[in-house]
């Protein structure tokens, strides 16, 4: 089950107040059902607000791309998106095992997915690798036994 | 080749028609690997072919704005799919040929991949 919520953050960015949108979900551990949903949400709330077409589909696919990794690595978590008027920043924080070779899990085709992720379609190591790609700005925060932040900067022009 | 050629050549059946059906397709992309989809993003318009059946298959082709999803060997989607894809304003068809010769098929009439540099 997805839960969400919405609040406002006020910042000065021009002398101009301005209140970005942010979203939160829970995401929770191998529901493979509802996976997804939080990043479909964001991608919505990005259409609505005449965001280009091409930009809401990099940000979805680093978002999805995410999400799953949560899913499947992460034992659930959370995510948090919040929309700028010239980007979107996506943070998702589990507090799963935690990754212990970054560079290794950079290189497109390693994977440590159980069979039940390849089961689903996942599981072919492409993860970071496509959210690496589809984002302009990406930070990876992990450590074994603690857990994992990703945030992920995709920005409108 | 619009959609219902595609359903002609593949002697597929429509699971959900989608205002898609319309459209000229361009891209497609074949694979049961949803991560390997996403690789392949495209800006044309494109159809997945795959014998996945699963929920990520549908949010898969929602996050790349795919508009047909084409169901190989006979496999059909469950209530629960259907009525996700229907929402998300995806098509479904399913074609009782095998993923090899469904995308030879659709290759010889003319659609193509998109090979990635990645």
């Amino acid at each position: 089950m997805l839960r969400s919520a919405i609040r406002s953050r006020t910042s000065r960015e021009g002398g101009c107040a301005i209140e970005p949108l942010v979203r939160q979900y829970e995401i929770r551990a191998n529901d493979f059902t509802h996976a997804g949903e939080a990043s479909s949400s964001m991608k919505k709330s990005l259409s609505r607000l005449g965001v280009k077409a091409e930009v809401i589909k990099r940000a979805a696919i680093a978002m999805y791309e995410a999400e799953i990794n949560a899913v499947i690595h992460g034992h659930g978590g959370m995510a948090e998106v919040t929309v700028f008027p010239e980007k979107v920043v996506i943070v998702i924080e589990d507090h799963g095992p935690g990754i212990p070779d970054l560079d290794q899990a950079m290189v497109a085709g390693w994977s440590t997915a159980p069979d039940i992720a390849r089961e689903m379609g996942f599981g072919a190591g492409m993860g970071l690798p496509n959210i690496k790609k589809n984002c302009d700005e990406l930070k990876i925060d992990t450590k074994v036994g603690e857990g994992t932040k990703v945030t992920m900067e995709v920005r409108f022009t | 080749m619009k959609v219902c050629d595609c359903a002609n050549l593949l002697n597929a059946k429509i699971l959900v028609e989608s205002e898609n059906f319309e459209e000229d397709l361009q891209i497609a992309c074949g694979s049961d690997l949803m991560s390997d989809v996403m690789a392949f993003s495209s800006d044309e318009s494109q159809i997945m072919i795959t014998g996945l059946v699963n929920p990520q298959t549908i949010r898969t082709a929602e996050m790349l704005d795919v508009k047909v999803i084409i169901f190989v060997r006979g496999k059909v989607p469950d209530e629960t799919m259907q009525r996700l894809a229907e929402d998300r304003g995806i098509g479904l068809m399913t074609t009782p040929l095998s993923m090899f010769t469904c995308c030879g098929l659709l290759y010889e009439a003319g659609l193509r991949g998109k090979e990635a540099a990645l």
